[in-house]
């Protein structure tokens, strides 16, 4: 196994820490890998400008790379080509449908600039009905959405399409 | 450069700063949710300014004199970073329009400042992304996704408070009429953004009134609520001639940094 791909796989061990069913390799951040000398050189992107995970996620990637040798770790930010959701791997978005959160659509179905346009079908993440309304757009974290469930009544976080 | 930076930034922290004074204060959860995040967005992107501009200062240190003389900002010893362009800066050292600095009023002054704010980022954040400077096309490309977010939800807050009764209604004109003035700063070019013009790293900002005016007419029509005719514009923003709110604020989000320098928690 090459040094680099030893390096992804640890960077799974790296989890954001308010979704933290999710790594960092599963959220899409990670855009680029590199082995040094004696250390690494990790790009990240972040999923929103004033994402407070951040900070956080760029300790835990120093953490963990040390605490396997690797030193120094610089840790580079990079904002474009800007993070969206497509970046989210399958598996990602399987772990998040677990956990109660309902994962980004493969394709953001609305996306015309119009005021109240017609809101995407999402499914609830409990009871699989696609008869759900958006509560609000903004939702406990940056990247989230507020809904509830018109069928089972349950209100959840959809990880919106960005 | 570094003048515009600081001005795209201080726009960005000024009007975040504002509305996180809603949070805990919203008028119902979600909304004190909504304009928190929204806040945060902001601050997120004059986060991503500031570090550019800090850059820039500290390669050219000599050169920025007549902008920046504060003692607290010229007393830092080495490199200046983020922070220090954000708390140790006088009121008459920030760039921002005027609009962003106003108190917040109620909703509908929120939402309408709001919306006028995101209209304009709109438009000029679709252009920055192609500037012939990298990092600044960075920064707007990832913000202008924000932005988009931003400018939908304050249109259906100034459409559903136009449109809704007669008290909404009333307050969305009160407080039209009280940010109408401060619109034409928006486009009305400064010195620093005639320059940038010229070196082709944005557009001259004049050229977004017309744009800008159809999208809020679009709107405005929507909502029930009409345009104030062309009147007298407030400006001096962008030279760092502010109104008195803008220096409550900094009183208020420099105390700490002022106080204990360095501080962290």
């Amino acid at each position: 196994m090459s040094t680099e791909s030893t390096i992804w796989k640890l960077l799974e061990e790296v989890k954001d820490p308010e979704v933290p069913v999710l790594s960092v390799v599963d959220l899409g951040i990670i855009r680029d890998v590199k082995q040094t000398e004696n250390g690494a050189e990790i790009s990240i992107t972040p999923t929103y400008s004033g994402c407070p995970a951040m900070d956080v996620i760029a300790m835990q990637i120093r953490m963990v790379l040390a605490g396997h040798g690797y030193l120094p770790v610089t840790i580079r930010t990079v904002l474009s080509p800007a993070w969206t959701t497509e970046w989210m791997t399958e598996a990602g978005k399987e772990k998040l449908l677990a956990y109660g959160i309902a994962p980004p659509n493969p394709k953001q179905q609305v996306c015309t600039p119009d005021y109240f346009q017609q809101e995407e079908a999402v499914q609830c993440p409990h009871c699989r009905s696609f008869h759900t309304r958006r509560i609000s757009e903004f939702g406990s974290t940056a990247c989230k959405a507020l809904y509830q469930c018109e069928d089972c009544k349950e209100p959840f976080d959809y990880f919106k399409c960005h | 450069m570094f003048h515009l930076t600081l001005h795209l930034a201080d726009d960005a922290l000024i009007l975040g700063h504002r509305n996180s004074e809603w949070t805990g204060h919203g008028p119902n959860l979600e909304q004190d949710i909504a304009i928190s995040n929204i806040a945060l967005d902001q601050i997120g992107q004059a986060r991503n300014f500031y570090q550019y501009a800090a850059e820039l200062y500290n390669a050219n240190k000599d050169a920025y004199t007549n902008i920046i003389s504060s003692p607290a900002f010229l007393q830092v010893i080495g490199s200046i970073d983020e922070d220090d362009l954000a708390y140790l800066r006088d009121a008459m050292e920030f760039r921002n329009h005027l609009l962003v600095e106003l108190n917040k009023g109620d909703w509908a002054v929120t939402i309408t400042r709001q919306f006028f704010m995101s209209l304009y980022q709109q438009l000029l954040y679709t252009d920055l992304q192609y500037s012939a400077d990298k990092r600044l096309a960075a920064i707007a490309e990832k913000s202008l996704k924000e932005v988009n977010y931003h400018v939908r939800w304050s249109g259906e807050w100034v459409i559903r408070l136009g449109d809704g009764t007669e008290e909404s209604h009333h307050r969305m004109e009160t407080a039209i009429d009280q940010l109408w003035p401060y619109v034409g700063e928006l486009f009305i070019p400064a010195d620093f953004q005639l320059e940038a013009a010229a070196s082709g790293l944005l557009k001259n900002p004049e050229y977004y009134r017309e744009p800008w005016l159809e999208k809020t007419r679009a709107a405005f029509e929507q909502a029930g609520l009409m345009i104030p005719a062309p009147n007298w514009y407030q400006k001096g923003g962008k030279q760092g001639i502010h109104t008195e709110h803008l220096g409550y604020l900094l009183a208020e989000m420099q105390y700490l940094q002022r106080s204990h320098p360095g501080a962290q928690w």
